[in-house]
C-alpha cells in the first residue's frame, strides 16, 4: 500500500468506524489515532516527493508535487491538533447537555469525512473530482455546523448549504467549460482530458475565450469557499455556530483547500490567457475582501465571528498575494497560508476554552480570562497578537513579505494594504484587551483546557518567523516555481 | 421560417463553423434533441411560476424525465454508450427517488397544500425570458467553437442553470429552493452533455452521489427548522445578521439578564 492510500483511506475508514462507536469514550481516542496514522502517512508522503519530485499514480488519478503536498501535511497536522483538542471538549460539551450520544457520534464520523474529503480535494488529478471532493467537504460538514440545533445553528447551516452549493454549483459550470476547451485541443477520444497534468500540459492550446469565462464560474465558485467578500455571507455565521473544533478546522483547513482549487485553474488559464487577466480578478476580489473584513472585526458582539472576520480578511489577502503572481508573493502567499491555518486554529481552540469559561460567546461577557485561567488568557493574547502580523511572529513575515512584492510591482497599492493591516489590527486589540485583562465576573472557574496545540501551533508560527528552516524554505521554492514559473531562492 | 432559419445559416458561415449545418438540414434525432431541450427550459419556466408544492414536485420530475430523454438522445446520435448510463442514472436519481423523497417529506410535514404567494409573477417571468437571452450571448464564444451537433442546445442549459437560480432567489419556501437548487444541478447536467457529451463517468458519478446525499440532507433539515422555526419559511431564518446583533447586544446591555447563547 503506497504513502497516499494510506493517507486517503485512514479518515475514510475511521470514519465508518466512527459511525457506529463514535459516541462512546473511545470514540475520541480513534479520532485522534486516525488523525495521527494519517498526518504521519502525509508527512513521509512529503519527505519522498521532497527527495523524488512529482509523483503520479498509476491510475494517474492522484498526483502529488511540491504545492500540494505540502497542503496535505499541513491539513493532516491540524487535523491531528484539533482532534487532540476536540476529544476533551466535545466530552465536556456532552457533559453540559450540548450534545446527545447521537450527535456526538455523528461529530467523529463526520470530522473523519470531512478530513477525508479535503485531502481528497487536494491529492486528487481529476479536476472534476476535486469539484466532487469540495461538495463533498460541504456536505460533510453541513450538519456538524447545526450540531447543537439551536435555531441560530440551523440557519447559519442553512445559509451555509445552500450559499455553497449554489456557489460551488458555479464552479462546476467552470469545470465542464474547461474540459469543453481540451476536448476542441486534444479531441474526444482520449479519457483524460480532465486531469490536471494533461490540462496543464496543454494550456497553452486551451481557447482563451472560453477559459476566460470558465475563470469567471471558477472563480465565483471556488470563491464561495475562500470567503470572498461579497460571497462570504455564510462564513461568519458557519464558523460562530458551529462547535468549535470545527470552526477550526473550517477556518485552517477548508479555506485554503478552496483557495487551492483557485490557484490551480488559475494556472492554466494563465497559461492560456498570457495575460494577467485571472491575476487582476483575484487581486481585486482579495483587496475587497481583505478591506471590508477588516472594518467588520470592529463591529463584532460574538468572539468567533470576529475571529471568522479577521479569517476572511487572510483568505483576502492571500488570494490577492497569489493574483499578484511573481515568485516572492507566490512565496509569501504560500507561507501566509502555513501561518494562517496554524495560528487561526490555535485562536478558535483557545476561544473554544474562554467561551465555555464564561458560558458565552458574546464578547462583552467574556472577561478577566488571564486572573481565571492564565493559560487560555496568554493563549488568546498571544494568538492574537500572531495573528495580528506583529513581529517576531510568522504571520509578520509573510505579510511583510508581501508587502515588499507589493512595493516592487505596484506601490500604490501597498496604500489600501497598510491601512487593512492597521484597521484589522485595532479592530482585533479593541475587544481583546478587556476579554484577557478585564476583572473576571464573581463564580467564573477554570475549564479543563488542553493547551498543548495551541502552545505547539504558536511554537511553530513563531519559528517560522524567527527562521524558516531550510527545508521548509526548499519546499516552498518547489511549489513556488511551480506556481509562478520562476524561483526566488 | 426558413429565412429565419437562414440567419442561422449565415452566422455560422461568419463564424466559421467546423461543419456546416442548418438547423433544417439536421437528422430527425438531432432536431427531437432541441425539441426535448426546449422543452427542459419550458418546464424550468412552469416551475418558476408554480406556486404549490405538489406540482412543483411534479414539475421537477418531468424536467429530469425530459433531461434523461434528451440524454439518451443524444447518445443515440453521437454513439457514446456511457450516456446511456447518465441518463438511467438521471432516470432514476432526478425522475424517481428525489422527487420521491420530497414528496414524502412533504406529506409528513403536512404542507402538501400549502401554496406561497408569488410576487409579480409575470416579471419574474420577464426576468426569466431575459436570463434566456443572456445565456445565448454567455454561450457565443463556446458555440463558435464547437462542432457537436447538440451546440444549438449549449445556450439553453446555460439558460436552465441560471433560472434555477431566478428560482432560489425568487422564493421564499425552503421546499422551492431545493427543487431550484436540483434544478441547477439538472442545468449543470444538462450542459455537461450537451457541450461534451458528458463529464467523465468518475466524476458523472461523484457529482450524481454528492446530488442525493444534499437531496437527503436538505430533508434533514427541513425537519430541524420545522422544529425550531415551526415554519418553512426561510423569511424566518433571520436571527444571524449583523445589525440584529447590535441591536440584541443593547438591549442586553441593559437588561443585566445573563442569557447563554450557544
Amino acid at each position: 500500500m503506497t504513502l497516499l492510500e494510506v493517507t486517503l483511506l485512514a479518515p475514510l475508514l475511521g470514519s465508518v468506524l466512527l459511525t457506529f462507536v463514535g459516541h462512546r469514550p473511545i470514540g475520541g481516542w480513534i479520532n485522534v489515532s486516525t488523525c495521527a496514522v494519517t498526518f504521519g502517512a502525509s508527512l513521509l508522503m512529503a519527505l519522498n516527493v521532497f527527495a523524488h519530485g512529482p509523483t503520479l499514480s498509476s491510475g494517474k488519478l492522484f498526483y502529488i508535487d511540491a504545492f500540494n503536498v505540502y497542503l496535505v501535511a499541513l491539513t493532516a497536522f491540524v487535523g491531528l491538533s484539533t482532534a487532540i483538542f476536540s476529544r476533551p471538549y466535545m466530552q465536556h460539551e456532552v457533559e453540559r447537555g450540548r450534545l446527545t450520544d447521537r450527535r456526538l457520534r455523528l461529530y467523529h464520523s463526520m470530522y473523519q469525512g470531512f478530513l477525508f474529503a479535503m485531502l481528497l480535494a487536494l491529492s486528487t488529478n481529476n479536476v472534476g473530482i476535486l469539484w466532487v471532493a469540495m461538495e463533498g467537504a460541504t456536505l460533510t460538514t453541513v450538519l456538524l455546523v447545526s450540531l447543537y440545533r439551536t435555531p441560530e445553528s440551523i440557519e447559519a447551516a442553512w445559509k451555509y448549504f445552500i450559499l455553497c452549493g449554489v456557489g460551488i454549483a458555479q464552479a462546476l459550470f467552470g469545470t465542464v467549460l474547461v474540459y469543453f476547451a481540451a476536448e476542441q485541443k486534444l479531441g474526444a477520444a482520449r479519457d483524460d482530458t480532465l486531469l490536471w497534468t494533461v490540462l496543464h500540459a496543454n494550456a497553452a492550446g486551451l481557447d482563451p475565450a472560453v477559459l476566460s469565462l470558465a475563470w469567471v464560474f471558477l472563480l465565483v465558485g471556488y470563491g464561495t469557499k475562500v470567503g470572498l467578500v461579497p460571497l462570504h455571507n455564510w462564513l461568519p455565521d458557519a464558523h460562530s455556530e458551529g462547535p468549535t473544533p470545527m470552526s477550526a478546522v473550517l477556518s485552517g483547513l477548508l479555506l485554503n483547500v478552496a483557495l487551492y482549487a483557485l490557484v490551480r485553474f488559475k494556472m492554466l488559464v494563465d497559461a492560456s490567457l498570457n495575460t494577467n487577466l485571472a491575476g487582476y480578478m483575484m487581486m481585486g476580489f482579495g483587496l475587497l475582501s481583505f478591506t471590508v473584513a477588516s472594518l467588520f472585526l470592529h463591529r463584532q458582539h460574538d468572539i468567533k465571528r470576529m475571529f471568522s472576520y479577521s479569517s476572511i480578511e487572510h483568505m483576502g489577502l492571500m488570494t490577492y498575494a497569489f493574483g499578484l503572481g511573481g515568485p516572492l508573493a507566490t512565496f509569501g502567499a504560500l507561507l501566509h497560508m502555513t501561518v494562517h491555518s496554524l495560528t487561526k486554529s490555535a485562536i478558535f481552540i483557545t476561544v473554544g476554552h474562554a467561551s465555555q469559561i464564561a458560558g458565552t460567546q458574546r464578547i462583552d461577557k467574556i472577561r478577566g480570562l488571564i486572573r481565571t485561567q492564565p493559560a487560555v488568557g496568554w493563549g488568546l493574547l498571544i494568538g492574537t497578537i500572531a495573528i495580528a502580523g506583529f513581529p517576531p511572529f510568522g504571520v509578520f513575515t509573510s505579510e511583510f513579505l508581501l508587502l515588499t512584492a507589493t512595493m516592487k510591482s505596484s506601490p500604490w497599492l501597498a496604500v489600501p494594504l497598510l491601512m487593512g493591516f492597521g484597521i484589522a489590527f485595532a479592530g482585533l486589540f479593541r475587544h481583546l484587551h478587556p476579554m484577557v485583562y478585564g476583572d473576571p465576573p464573581a463564580g467564573q472557574k477554570p475549564v479543563r483546557a488542553n493547551m498543548l496545540p495551541v502552545m505547539l501551533h504558536l511554537a511553530l508560527v513563531l519559528w517560522l518567523g524567527l527562521s524558516i528552516p531550510s527545508f521548509l524554505a526548499r519546499w516552498f521554492e518547489q511549489a513556488t516555481v511551480l506556481i509562478s514559473g520562476s524561483s526566488l531562492l | 421560417m426558413a429565412s429565419g432559419f437562414r440567419t442561422f445559416h449565415v452566422r455560422n458561415d461568419v463564424c466559421g463553423s467546423k461543419n456546416n449545418m442548418d438547423l433544417t438540414q439536421l437528422g430527425l434525432y438531432d432536431q427531437a434533441i432541441i425539441v426535448f431541450a426546449a422543452l427542459v427550459l419550458f418546464t424550468s419556466f412552469i416551475m418558476l411560476a408554480q406556486a404549490r408544492v405538489i406540482p412543483l414536485i411534479y414539475t421537477f420530475a418531468w424536467q429530469g424525465a425530459l433531461l434523461a430523454v434528451v440524454t439518451a438522445l443524444v447518445a443515440l446520435v453521437s454513439n457514446h454508450p456511457h450516456l446511456y448510463i447518465s441518463a438511467a442514472l438521471t432516470v432514476a436519481l432526478k425522475v424517481f427517488l428525489i422527487p420521491w423523497l420530497l414528496y414524502r417529506l412533504a406529506v409528513r410535514l403536512n404542507i402538501r397544500h400549502d401554496a406561497e404567494t408569488i410576487k409579480h409573477p409575470s416579471l419574474l417571468l420577464l426576468g426569466g425570458a431575459g436570463l434566456v437571452i443572456f445565456s445565448y450571448y454567455v454561450a457565443l464564444p463556446i458555440v463558435r467553437l464547437s462542432g457537436l451537433a447538440t451546440r444549438n442546445t449549449i445556450a439553453v442549459s446555460v439558460a436552465v442553470v441560471l433560472v434555477g437560480m431566478l428560482l432560489m432567489i425568487a422564493r421564499k419556501k425552503a421546499v422551492a429552493q431545493v427543487i431550484g437548487f436540483m434544478s441547477i444541478e439538472n442545468g449543470l447536467f444538462f450542459s455537461a452533455v450537451v457541450s461534451t457529451y458528458g463529464m467523465p463517468l468518475i466524476v458523472e458519478l461523484g457529482v450524481a452521489f454528492d446530488v442525493l446525499v444534499a437531496a437527503i440532507l436538505f430533508g434533514v433539515f427541513f425537519f430541524h427548522m420545522r422544529e425550531s422555526f415551526d415554519t418553512l419559511d426561510v423569511d424566518q431564518l433571520n436571527r444571524l445578521s449583523e445589525a440584529r446583533e447590535t441591536i440584541l447586544s443593547h438591549e442586553e446591555a441593559g437588561a443585566a439578564s445573563s442569557e447563554e447563547r450557544p
